[in-house]
């Protein structure tokens, strides 16, 4: 649906005007009343006392101002009317594609505190449409509502709502790290677990005892020519400590990042970025199974991601 | 707790008492209630999180309540609450400690306004303006 198709439509809905008024399920009434200033931890003494409201100008108990919008919330198993300007917008830029949503201003003007007993009723409109805009969330529309409250013909409340109606996915792509990864030191010592990450092998060096070492190390006295003895890993080990980095900037990643010490089933521990998991959902004791990322043609790195 | 301030001890400047809100799951569900918003991301997690959402969320019909708590706990009983403007920015997620900072911004004739600013771990959750009025001596 092109831009301008949808802003005709909406010029429609808005041209439509307010909806039908429609009664709050129930009067104002202090279990309600008293249900909120429990729940809100407010001790302002006029929602429920009656000689400290009329101290305070009231005629008696009133409501907290800011639950006009309670009074006439649909409930559970309520439903919108088929006159609603909300519901119609809503399928309008649904059907557009712009299908997520998220509300960013409120603004409840009170002409009067409400009484006990008094029956509220409300009527909205669609009162504003602006877009395509990009935002951070991605393309959509700001949508303005506007909401009155009223008892009989008085208008006691008023609210202009607005929200963004955005299509997923559409947003900035994610800033890339900035700077190149850091590749690894390759030494005589090291070349066969490097050689080994790149053929897809966590290799971990083994000693003439037949102990195994990692890191490896150098002091066996052999020949250069001679190979370093090696085991190829399961690739599968437990966490066993870990750090969450948060500073400093690392070149190549994004921050925050978790290294995990993992215990290998082999019994040697080995350090690695532990992947695809909230840095605050990591436990000791977590599976892992080792992944290996391709930095360029001399270099892969080994990294840790939990198993299922 | 409730402190009555003198009118005339206002001025652009004062500052309001911070009010800290421990949003823990109990916080967010009885308010949710409270203010009848059944929407699911306001009390159950699992749905939440299949929603995208880190954790269930305080509503905004919380959020409007709590400046007004936070206005009236200051003023008093006989401040009359006239509007409260609130631009949403990030979640106040299950878990999470909201605090509350608030500045007499302008005075004019009777009304008295306030911008509060709302927030928690992951930034500024409310920006709001308030109006709050004393009743005129002749009333």
């Amino acid at each position: 649906m092109s831009p301008e198709a949808i802003v005709a439509e909406a010029e429609r809905i808005k041209a439509a005007g307010d909806c039908a008024p429609r009664l709050g399920r129930d009067p104002v009434n202090q279990p309600m009343i008293n249900n909120w200033v429990e729940a809100l931890g407010d001790t302002n003494p006029i929602y429920v006392d009656e000689a400290a409201a009329r101290d305070a100008g009231h005629p008696g108990i009133v409501a907290p101002p800011a639950m006009a919008q309670v009074w006439t919330m649909f409930g559970l198993n309520g439903f919108r009317p088929d006159d609603d300007p909300m519901g119609k917008a809503t399928e309008l830029l649904d059907a557009a594609g712009y299908t997520s949503v998220v509300a960013t201003d409120c603004q409840q003007t009170y002409h009067r505190y409400l009484n006990v007993g008094e029956q509220v009723s409300v009527t909205s409109r669609l009162s504003d449409i602006r877009g395509p805009k990009r935002t951070a969330l991605g393309e959509g529309w700001f949508i303005t509502f506007q909401t009155s409250w009223q008892v009989g013909d008085e208008v006691v409340a008023e609210m202009l709502f607005r929200l963004l109606k955005f299509a997923p996915g559409t947003g900035p792509a994610p800033e890339a790290p900035a700077g190149e990864r850091v590749t690894p030191l390759v030494s005589l010592d090291t070349e066969f677990f490097w050689a080994g990450t790149k053929a897809g092998e966590l290799r971990i060096q083994r000693l003439p005892d037949g102990s195994l070492r990692h890191p490896p190390i150098p002091a066996l006295w052999k020949d250069k020519s001679e190979q370093t003895d090696y085991v190829v890993a399961s690739g599968r080990g437990t966490v066993f400590s870990y750090v969450v980095h948060h500073a400093p900037k690392v070149p190549g990643r994004q921050l925050p990042f978790v290294v995990a010490l993992v215990e290998l089933e082999e019994g040697v521990r080995m350090l690695g970025e532990l992947r695809g998991i909230e840095p605050a959902d990591v436990q000791v004791g977590l599976p892992v199974q080792v992944g290996f990322e391709k930095l360029d043609d001399a270099a892969t790195l080994p990294f840790w991601q939990v198993t299922a | 707790m409730t402190a009555i301030v003198e009118p005339t001890s206002i001025q652009i400047g004062t500052t309001l008492p911070d009010l800290v809100i421990t949003a823990d799951p109990t916080f967010v569900i009885s308010t949710a209630l409270a203010t009848r918003d059944f929407q699911d991301v306001h009390h159950d997690r699992d749905k939440a999180v299949a929603r995208g959402s880190k954790d269930i969320f305080v509503n905004i019909l919380t959020d409007t309540g709590l400046v007004q708590r936070f206005v009236t706990d200051w003023a008093g009983p006989r401040a009359r609450v006239k509007s409260i403007a609130l631009r949403l920015g990030v979640p106040l997620y299950a878990g999470d400690t909201l605090t509350l900072t608030g500045t007499v911004s302008a005075i004019e004739g009777d009304d008295i306004h306030i911008d509060v600013v709302g927030k928690d771990r992951l930034g500024d959750h409310i920006t709001a303006k308030a109006v709050i009025a004393y009743r005129s001596s002749h009333e």
